[in-house]
């Protein structure tokens, strides 16, 4: 069972054995944090930010531990595929030298597993690790039990070119997964971070994951996110990030398993001038779920926010999409432009999507806009005019609302694993493969 | 080989075709003439298999076949092609996609090998080069910002490479230049062989000085109402559609049937 008390259980017969239990502030946050959790329970609609999207179920919800799930070598090969860049691999949660490869890297970068990095440097976390009261109660879930993830340090004006893959494989004999992952970009740094949520069997288990991002003055961090959980597993995950002034940060979330995943991805201005790009694209068929709860800060002027986010529904599938910007009252010269586009695959699919705008400087420009349609016809007549069955045109429209999301993943072998993973999605993906 | 009878068909409710007849020979170009809203595009999207319009009566036969019961995308693979009057805009399809897919739909049902895509390359760029279009709309989504004349080239194009055997020319010509009027008109030239016929529908009789009709048909609320050579679109040019009247049934000469070639 998924109850409060059995997860207050497990913390309790865990805590002493997770990395950094010997850490007195780890310990107190941690404890702090399953007291929270306990105190709060699951989210249910009653919550203002979980209104579509109740986890009141998880009371009831089994994870049996699942047993035998597929080979991690060769899903890691698969997905791989030999491209360079630097590999970490964590397998049920808790991080796997022997299949990971992090390669060469510049002086001034630090790429190791969190569980190191609690040993390695203890006082570098304590001030990135995040408190018991962030976030909503998963997030504190997380907290308690996160025994593992990446820490990534990179140097002042340091830019890493080839991406940095961090790829979790759900482990045999497990029921849940808890990650944490910890970026801390100073000055001028520049990175793209993957992080790949790859499913295997068809047990139903939670993965709790929290990536959090410090961007120093002007750095430019990119986050890619491709979830592709079996479809009976829980996924509740947050993106924090924090700029400072000129820092530019582009997150892609790519939510395709799951049968109900929920993504928190914030992100604060705290200088000057800062971008954001928040960029999102999901496909939900079945009676899964898909929710997108975005939030970003103008706290400081001139900040420009651009958030796009296309959903395709699917089956009695619902798409959620929350957006909130704040803008401080100084943060004047504000520019926060936002988009949700839908598109129905099925009668019974439904998209919610809401603009949720606080304002309070007086010189700024806010727009919002959201979508809710059907393949267009016309579209669809004429590529049938021109000999393509009905199936293939369908499949190609579907194909081509989702390819804007792809358009904006600058670089191209990341935007190529997008790609690769919508078509595997898409029924038919492969009479579209040449679009490859 | 297209033989259309007392073709009725409405759209929302509304009657438009009001029993159509044409019949069109193998090796035979016709152009439907006619004022805007008399129902040309109507008749062509019928034809094509649009399924927005209704078809309330008559009949529609193509070589035989009842054209009318197939899919849409069987009358294109069979033969059939529309230059549309307003082709569709695809975002996020490329047109080198949308190209070789259409291309390869048809050849396979013809039991042609498909194009490869050096094959295709090949063919392609050269049908390109014919009509007037830069390589890089190859690489551009579908229509996606065209102008109207790269549009109508585009068109065109499409018509070249589906090699069609029955093709309707929804006013491809309308808003060209004369250089891009010529490329329309070449292609219907080049396509043009006995066992193929076109219907070439047009506004103007500027396109029939470079496209010979062997028949001119007036449309008018959703009927022929006259037939003739080519005269009849010189006649149309000098005294306009005025002299059709409103309600289709003025002037009801009897066909100028037997028309001169
Ligand atoms: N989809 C439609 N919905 C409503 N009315 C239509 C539609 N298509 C055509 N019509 C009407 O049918 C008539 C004929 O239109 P059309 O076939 O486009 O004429 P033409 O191509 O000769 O200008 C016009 O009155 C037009 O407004
Ligand atoms: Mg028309």
């Amino acid at each position: 069972m998924s109850a409060i008390d059995t997860w207050v259980a497990e913390f309790k017969a865990r805590s002493a054995q997770l990395p950094g239990a010997g850490l007195p502030w780890l310990a107190a946050r941690r404890q702090r944090a399953i007291e929270r959790f306990a105190d709060e329970g699951w989210p249910t609609r009653r919550h203002p930010r979980w209104q579509h999207s109740s986890l009141a179920f998880m009371e009831q919800q089994e994870f049996a531990a699942a047993s035998g799930a597929g080979d991690a070598a060769a899903a890691l090969a698969a997905l791989r595929g030999g491209e360079a860049g630097h590999w970490m691999v964590f397998i049920g949660g808790c991080f796997n030298a022997g299949l990971s490869d992090i390669g060469a890297l510049p002086a001034g970068v630090l790429i190791q597993s969190l569980a190191e990095a609690m040993v390695q440097r203890p006082d570098q976390l304590e001030a990135a690790f995040g408190e018991a009261d962030d976030g909503d109660s998963p997030a504190a879930l997380n907290t308690a039990l996160a025994a593992d993830g990446a820490f990534i340090h990179l140097g002042r004006g340091i830019a890493l070119e080839a991406p940095i893959h961090l790829v979790f494989i759900a482990g045999a004999e497990e029921r849940s997964r808890h990650l944490r992952n910890l970026v801390i970009a100073e000055a001028a740094a520049e990175a793209s971070i993957v992080e790949h949520h790859v499913g295997s069997g068809t047990a139903a288990s939670l993965t709790t994951a929290v990536t959090r991002i410090q961007a120093g003055a002007d750095a430019r961090i990119a986050h890619l996110k491709l979830q592709q959980e079996n479809e009976q597993t829980i996924h509740l995950a947050s993106i924090d990030s924090v700029q400072a002034r000129g820092a530019h940060f582009a997150s892609h979330s790519l939510s395709f398993g799951a049968r109900l995943a929920r993504n928190d991805i914030r992100t604060r201005f705290e200088g000057e001038a800062c971008e954001a790009l928040l960029n999102g694209l999901y496909h939900v068929d079945g009676r899964r779920h898909v929710d997108h709860h975005t939030c970003i800060d103008h706290a400081r002027p001139n900040g420009s926010s651009r958030e796009f986010y296309r959903g395709l529904l699917d089956g009695n599938a619902r798409g959620v999409f929350t957006g909130r910007v704040v803008v401080a009252r100084d943060a004047q010269r504000s520019d926060a432009m936002q988009r949700c586009d839908n598109l129905l695959l099925s009668r019974q699919a439904e998209a919610d999507a809401r603009p949720e705008l606080e304002i309070y400087a007086d010189d700024v420009k806010c727009s919002h806009g959201a979508t809710v349609g059907e393949i267009d016809e016309d579209s669809l007549f004429y590529l049938r005019s021109r000999g393509l069955d009905e199936i293939h045109a369908r499949r190609l429209l579907t194909y081509a609302f989702a390819a804007d999301a792809l358009e904006r993943i600058t670089l191209l072998p990341l935007r190529k694993r997008a790609r690769a993973a919508l078509l595997a999605r898409l029924p038919g993906g492969e009479l579209l493969e040449e679009l490859l | 080989m297209l033989d259309i009878n007392n073709l009725q068909a409405s759209v929302e409710g509304k009657a438009i075709l009001k029993g159509l007849d044409l019949h069109v020979k193998a090796g035979e170009v016709h152009a439907i003439m006619g004022p805007n809203g008399s129902g040309k595009s109507t008749l062509s999207q019928v034809l094509a298999g649009r399924e927005a319009y209704s078809v309330d009566g008559g009949s529609v036969t193509w070589d035989g076949q009842d054209l009318l019961a197939m899919p849409i995308e069987e009358r294109a693979r069979a033969g059939l092609f529309l230059a549309f009057q307003y082709p569709v805009e695809i975002p996020g399809v490329s047109n080198a996609y949308f190209l070789k897919a259409a291309v390869n739909a048809v050849r396979k049902h013809r039991g042609l090998p498909e194009f490869d895509a050096m094959d295709f390359l090949t063919r392609v760029k050269a049908e390109m080069k014919a009509v007037g279009m830069k390589e890089e709309f190859l690489y551009r989504s579908v229509n996606e910002g065209f102008s109207g004349g790269e549009k109508k080239r585009n068109e065109v194009l499409q018509m070249a490479l589906l090699e069609p055997r029955l093709a309707i020319l929804d006013e491809t010509d309308s808003g060209l230049d004369i250089d891009a009027l010529k490329v329309v008109a070449d292609g219907v030239n080049r396509l043009r062989s006995p066992d193929r016929a076109l219907i070439v529908i047009t506004h103007y009789q500027r396109l029939l000085d470079y496209i010979v009709p062997d028949k001119v048909h007036v449309l008018s609320q959703g009927r022929i109402v006259r037939s003739g050579g080519r005269e009849l679109a010189l006649e149309l040019e000098e005294k306009g559609y005025g002299w059709i009247g409103d309600s289709g049934e003025v002037h009801h000469e009897p066909p100028a049937s037997g028309a001169t070639r």
